[in-house]
């Protein structure tokens, strides 16, 4: 990486910019073979069960969005001093907690409350 | 450090906007270029917990139905595959332009950026469409939470996609009455971040709702 050589090009440098036609278009070919396949998966249905199907889709996505933060977004170890992966991780952490804090809770909520359960220690216990 | 603050302070007077980044230029902390460009970052970091907010929103009603239609019934795979792809493929196209620019090519970015407009209108219409013929079957936001939940959500990330077409178009016009300069590479490099992140936080919406949604 050249940055800081030379001043007319410093604040754009290589490092958080744009990345190469190659980059890009790996990152493309990725991000298309990670969209097709659970598409296929979820529309076609072929002989393998629901649970994991499932599974296979989130693990995609999560893949996917990496790939796209690394080939797009250009997140790396070094660009922006490592200031933007430091903030991503940071939201990354606060993303998780909330979705997954959130759907916890409701979770419990639903099955300790619903209408007509009471509060009775005996409708709980099956849990 | 102190020597810094002062050759930094002294044009200030005069300063015009291309020189406002001098501070930075002697590339301290391993390069950390330009408090724009992270500052944006931290924008798009807070907009992103915002979509998690709306995400775990929807998390929790998205089996509240009330006796409405679930996603099975009202969800059309070949739709969101299509627009999935627009999506992926505007991407890329924006990846064209920015490259285009590093080489300082004025014509061929204004190309690229007006392909990827043209990709984020196909999109933005198709999301239309289905909102339209969603509500037209009876499936409105008022339905049930879910339905709130999902009009909510999936037209949150639209609307973002509404703001980064208006803001290609402000960018053309700037490109055309001001070329490639300093400021406007920097505008550039903020909206390509903006939308390769609506891409990312599009990759959530076509798993979490639509797909896993078939598969309740």
């Amino acid at each position: 990486m050249s940055a800081g050589t030379d001043p007319e090009l410093h604040a754009h440098g290589d490092e958080h910019g744009h990345g190469s036609r190659k980059s890009y278009l790996l990152g493309f070919a990725l991000s298309a073979v990670l969209t097709l396949i659970p598409f296929w998966l979820v529309m076609t249905r072929p002989g393998v069960g629901a649970t994991a199907i499932v599974l296979i889709v989130i693990l995609l996505a999560i893949v996917q969005i990496l790939v796209h933060t690394v080939s797009f977004l250009h997140v790396t170890t070094t660009g922006e001093g490592g200031w933007t992966l430091l903030a991503y991780t940071f939201t990354g952490v606060l993303l998780l907690i909330t979705i997954i804090g959130s759907l916890w809770i409701m979770y419990h909520l639903n099955s300790n409350m619903m209408p007509g359960m009471g509060a009775t220690s005996e409708a709980n216990s099956t849990l | 450090m102190t020597a810094t603050t002062v050759t930094a302070a002294a044009p200030l007077a005069g300063v015009d906007r291309d020189t406002f980044h001098l501070i930075e230029q002697d590339g301290h902390d391993g390069g950390h270029s330009s408090p724009v460009l992270l500052g944006f970052w931290i924008y798009l970091m807070s907009d992103a917990l915002l979509f998690a907010a709306l995400f775990a929103t929807y998390g929790v009603l998205s089996t509240s139905y009330a006796g409405g239609p679930a996603p099975r019934d009202i969800f059309e795979l070949p739709l969101v595959a299509i627009n999935t792809a627009i999506l992926l493929v505007s991407s890329i196209t924006y990846g064209f332009s920015m490259l285009a620019m590093e080489e300082g090519r004025t014509k061929t970015v204004l190309l690229w950026l007006a392909v990827t407009a043209l990709l984020g209108i196909s999109f933005v219409s198709v999301e239309l469409f289905e909102f339209s013929k969603l509500i037209a079957e009876g499936a409105t936001p008022q339905r049930s939470g879910f339905l709130s939940g999902f009009f909510t959500l999936v037209g949150t990330h639209g609307l973002h996609v509404t703001v980064g077409i208006v803001w290609i178009g402000l960018m053309m016009v700037q490109i055309g009455q001001k070329g490639l300069n300093r400021i406007n590479k920097r505008r550039l490099l903020c909206l390509s971040m903006f939308w390769h992140f609506l891409d990312v936080v599009w990759i959530g919406v076509f798993t979490f709702v639509y797909l896993l949604g078939m598969m309740r």
